[in-house]
């Protein structure tokens, strides 16, 4: 397994926002974590990139505790996360936001007198060319439309290298297409890593379900299982119930 | 075809035709006062501090608000050494400087010494702001410390440093500070001509000085200290140790503010706590900002203008200098945000698109 959670739980300010017994996720996985809002999806994410303490438990990544580590060190480890509300660079150009991801060596003086290698411009371009934003390599990050930063920040996380992604809500703002297209780039990408994404759009989650999908649920994890099954399964219509019947309906 | 008339080249071939060629020249005929070269060169020293609050402030957005400190720890060092050098010249004929003297002092004090030599008061000169920076830097850097807290925190620091030289237990001169420097390995500092000779070091390192931070913030360096400003935690996603970056350029900027100082110090005849009270470390932020903050040329455009306005103002109506700072940050924090250079941008793209006639 490459990542287990075992009784992890944290709080905030007495509140139980997450308190999971178990949660494993195989090499070259991907899983999908779906719940109703304030089930706890994005902390566990926070929890697992070192973005929030947990209060208990533990999490081995890659047979390595994580859990107290800083955000560099479990990156270095292999861990990258596309946030909810994109996060790139926006006064810097769509290809140096992905220069600077680009694994490599990152300490202060390396980065002075870093000379880019036509490698390293090859893997760049490619990588673009994977997530549509060739022809926009040279434009600012923050021109780019809210879908394009969303690729932007996958591109980000696909340079970086990393053993195992998260990725919170990509088709967010979205348009059916470009949420398919980002779905094949996903089900592409777990065929040499790990992946967990958090979605909403049932639609969405369909097309890339093809292993088990966890639900949360205040917290909990209210069962895990295929697609299929888990859409209908009484509990998590329930746990659905009220805002988003029609959220299940495919 | 390529586009040599633009606002750079015109910027950078009238800069070092009016200050390499002309008023050189001009001084040596006799058509323009050494005074005036002097605060020149003076200018140029603060345009070198005001490159290093750019990268700091401009690119990293980390406001420090000591700068004018690491300024005096470079003024200090040379104006001791200059004190030391003359030895015996003072009013008192002493081997100590005068100062010393008023104080009751009749020996040297141990930390006086190394600045008997010029080389090792140059390394001190360099190596003190880049130890206390990275020192101070280390600590509040990695406390996560930042936004508000970092101006507040430094903005302490300074002041607190004031206090300690103003005292004349310190042993630094108090509130007069240090003065009647004499001659500069040699030279005598009240010659015109070497007068010219500081006017023009300062330059080429203004020159310098420009020339690396332009190197840097075009370098994968200068991009993560402008990725830092935009996402501090994506640049830590993406395996940068953010807290070395921000250690490492709030070092570069002290030292680029120790060699303005140092240079400052010999044209100016006296440096004194003044210079590193609470309020100049603002001035210095306010010439980048009037200037136009993340970019060099900017900077170093507002510190010349700043301090000639300055110059010009308190001439002729001297009451009033303070009234005319504060309307010009009003309305370049108001109108212009990206200053003075900002605005010659704005004009050059409004024009080439003229010409165009789109």
């Amino acid at each position: 397994m490459l990542l287990e959670v075992k009784d992890l739980n944290v709080s905030f300010g007495g509140v139980k926002a997450l308190d999971l017994s178990e949660f494993k996720v195989a090499d070259k996985e991907l899983r999908v974590i779906i719940g109703p809002n304030g089930a706890g999806k994005s902390t566990f994410m926070d929890i697992l990139c070192g973005k929030t303490m947990a209060n208990g438990g533990a999490v081995s990544f890659n047979q390595q505790h994580i859990l107290g580590k800083r955000e560099v060190e479990i990156a270095n480890l292999g861990i990258g996360r596309k946030f909810q509300k994109p996060s790139v660079f926006s006064r810097l150009t769509v290809f140096d936001n992905m220069l600077l991801a680009t694994k490599m060596p990152k300490g202060v003086f390396k980065s002075m007198f870093f000379r880019l290698s036509g490698e390293m411009t090859d893997k760049i371009h490619e990588v673009a060319a994977k997530v549509g934003l060739s022809e926009h390599l040279n434009k600012l990050a923050g021109n780019l439309s809210h879908g394009q930063k969303q690729w932007l920040e996958i591109a980000i996380v696909i340079l970086q290298e990393p053993k195992l992604m998260l990725i919170d809500e990509p088709a967010a703002g979205m348009s059916d297409e470009e949420t398919y297209k980002t779905g094949e780039l996903l089900l592409e990408l777990a065929q040499t890593k790990s992946v967990i994404v958090i979605e909403h759009d049932m639609n969405f989650v369909k097309q890339i379900a093809q292993g088990m999908v966890s639900v949360l649920v205040r917290g909990k994890l209210l069962m895990e299982g295929a697609f299929d099954e888990v859409r209908n399964d009484q509990r998590v219509i329930d746990s659905y119930l009220g805002r988003s019947n029609a959220m299940l309906e495919v | 075809m390529k586009k040599y008339l633009t606002t750079d080249n015109i910027f950078y071939a009238s800069a070092l035709l009016i200050f390499l060629v002309l008023m050189p020249i001009g001084n040596l005929l006799g058509l323009v006062s050494t005074n005036t070269i002097s605060l020149w060169g003076r200018y140029f020293c603060f345009a070198v501090a005001a490159l290093g609050i750019d990268l700091i402030w401009g690119y990293t957005g980390i406001l420090s608000m000591c700068q004018a400190f690491f300024f005096c720890l470079g003024g200090y060092s040379i104006a001791m050494h200059m004190l030391l050098a003359v030895g015996g010249q003072g009013v008192y004929g002493a081997k100590i400087p005068d100062f010393m003297i008023w104080n009751q002092v009749t020996s040297l004090p141990a930390f006086w010494e190394p600045f008997h030599s010029f080389g090792i008061a140059m390394i001190l000169a360099l190596l003190l702001p880049a130890l206390f920076a990275g020192v101070f830097g280390f600590f509040v850097f990695r406390s996560r410390i930042k936004g508000v807290y970092f101006a507040i925190i430094t903005q302490a620091l300074a002041f607190g440093a004031w206090l300690i030289f103003l005292r004349n237990e310190t042993m630094l001169g108090g509130t007069n500070g240090l003065t009647d420097f004499k001659s500069l390995l040699g030279f005598q500092l009240s010659e015109p001509k070497v007068k010219l000779g500081l006017y023009m070091i300062s330059l080429v390192v203004l020159i310098g000085s420009y020339l690396l931070c332009n190197y840097l913030v075009k370098s994968k360096f200068g991009k993560v200290l402008v990725a830092i400003l935009d996402s501090e935690s994506r640049v830590s996603y993406t395996s940068y140790i953010v807290q070395n970056y921000k250690i490492a350029v709030f070092v570069i900027s002290a030292v680029l503010a120790s060699i303005g100082g140092i240079l400052y110090a010999p044209q100016t005849g006296i440096i004194t706590p003044g210079l590193m009270d609470v309020k100049s470390s603002i001035e210095m932020v306010m010439w980048v900002a009037l200037g136009g903050r993340g970019s060099l040329k900017g900077a170093i455009v507002g510190a010349l203008l700043v301090n000639y306005l300055y110059s010009l103002c308190t001439s002729m109506f001297p009451e009033s200098w303070p009234y005319i700072l504060g309307i010009l940050f009003i309305l370049t924090v108001l109108f212009f945000q990206k200053g003075f250079w900002g605005l010659t941008e704005l004009l050059e793209s409004k024009l080439s698109k003229k010409s165009v006639g789109v």
